[in-house]
């Protein structure tokens, strides 16, 4: 499909690396395809990376985004871009990056909550009247539709959709991306997992968020709900999801609140990555024609479960 | 004997040689005098019996600090320490690294 997309960013990345003129030297192994997704495909050339955004992405906010993760404010938080004219691609805007070392998905002891979760807490406790603006919106709720919107064009079992859509439907208009956030707002990832850190410079550097198409102002909680959403789920142990938010709380990060349950601020957002999860697994699983796996399933099982606890509110709202 | 709380019929148990009550409305448990000691007793000599390797050679957990062990009331039932295993490391390679 975007093969195309992928030689040509290939020869994108070969030119950033090493300029116009010069010779590539580099191992025939080293230009490689990190992803390829009409919203993001990323190519390594040696130390360079190129990545092609989304071709409906707002360039006015991609540059504001842009502009957040070069600034020193973010030192140590965000990767930063290299320093390369912007540039387009079969009509998609192109960025360039330094290459970092990924999470090993091999090597679950090793990965990072610690880190993730201290991240975290200086990502959203980051004073945003120093930044670059207008800030963009986070893009987390407007996800969660898209997932849902891409679920019911893949015309799943209705069964199984309706599981889906019954949890979607209970959930509040702002996690649904109908209204803004309640409460003050942070700047925030926007759509955090583990594929979305690196060590700069690789392999022992610090570990920094990257990618930040998402990336905006927004309920900092949004960024928990992830990890939260698994751990719910039974897909991630309590020993790693104590490490985690512990270490979230432990770096004063704003989103809970501190000594106390964090669950009734979770709650909603946590909810809403289930759903997305879920209907993004519903969509593939239809698309391949195959039944869910175990996984997936355990995601349905939590949307159904939902159904019979209404939403928690927080502490404020409740009053 | 009907339950305290609820009023609804209170059903007898026996649990290793211990009589407790549960109410068939609440779930509740009534325990006699003596009924909890005598239940804790047995849990501490079940204790001893177990494999002497296990307790002593691992380093008690750190105390958590945090309260967030408690999943949500929709969550799954958390099957305990060292169940995991298998199910996160085919979950965690997919899920923990996609949108």
């Amino acid at each position: 499909m975007s093969t195309s997309v992928t030689r040509a960013l290939t020869a994108t990345a070969r030119t950033a690396a090493h300029g116009p003129y010069a010779e590539c030297t580099c191992p025939a192994a080293i230009p490689t395809v990190l992803a390829d997704r009409d919203d993001g495909t990323v190519v390594r050339h040696g130390t360079t990376v190129a990545k092609a955004h989304a071709r409906d992405a707002d360039r006015t906010q991609l540059a504001t985004r842009l502009a957040v993760a070069a600034h020193p404010a973010l030192s140590g938080v965000l990767l930063a871009p290299l320093d390369l004219p912007a540039t387009e691609l079969d009509g998609r805007p192109v960025t360039f990056w330094p290459y970092g070392t990924p999470v090993d998905p091999d090597a679950p002891r090793s990965a990072p909550w610690e880190e993730v979760g201290t991240l975290l807490a200086r990502l959203h406790a980051t004073p945003v009247e120093a930044l670059p603006g207008p800030l963009p919106v986070m893009r987390g709720p407007h996800k969660a539709a898209l997932a849902v919107s891409r679920m019911r064009r893949a015309h799943p079992p209705e069964p199984v959709a309706a599981v889906v859509e019954r949890a979607w439907s209970a959930l509040p208009p702002w996690a649904r991306a109908e209204s803004a956030p309640p409460g003050p707002v942070h700047l925030c990832h926007g759509d955090l997992h583990l594929g979305q850190l690196v060590r700069h410079p690789g392999p022992h550097g610090r570990w920094l968020l990257i990618d930040v198409d998402d990336l905006g102002l927004g309920n900092p909680a949004w960024d928990l709900a992830r990890p939260a959403a698994w751990y719910a789920a039974g897909l991630l142990a309590p020993e790693e999801w104590l490490r985690f938010i512990g270490a979230y709380a432990a770096a004063a990060g704003p989103a809970v609140p501190s000594g106390t349950d964090p669950w009734p601020v979770l709650d909603v957002p946590a909810r809403a990555l289930t759903v997305q999860t879920a209907a993004v697994a519903v969509a593939k699983a239809t698309a391949a024609r195959r039944a869910l796996d175990e996984i997936e399933l355990a995601l349905l099982d939590a949307c159904d479960r939902m159904a019979a606890v209404p939403p928690e509110l927080p502490a404020e709202a409740a009053k | 004997m009907h339950c305290p709380k609820c009023r609804a019929p209170m059903q007898t148990y026996n649990r290793n040689g211990v009589q407790i009550e549960q109410c068939n409305g609440c779930r509740g448990i009534f325990l006699d005098y003596g009924e909890l000691e005598a239940l804790t007793r047995l849990e501490s000599q079940w204790a001893q019996q177990a494999p002497p390797a296990a307790p002593p050679a691992a380093p008690a957990p750190a105390p958590q600090a945090y309260p967030a062990a408690q999943p949500p009331a929709w969550g799954a039932p958390h099957p305990g320490h060292g169940h995991h295993g298998h199910y996160r490391q085919k979950s965690f390679g997919r899920m923990l690294f996609s949108s």
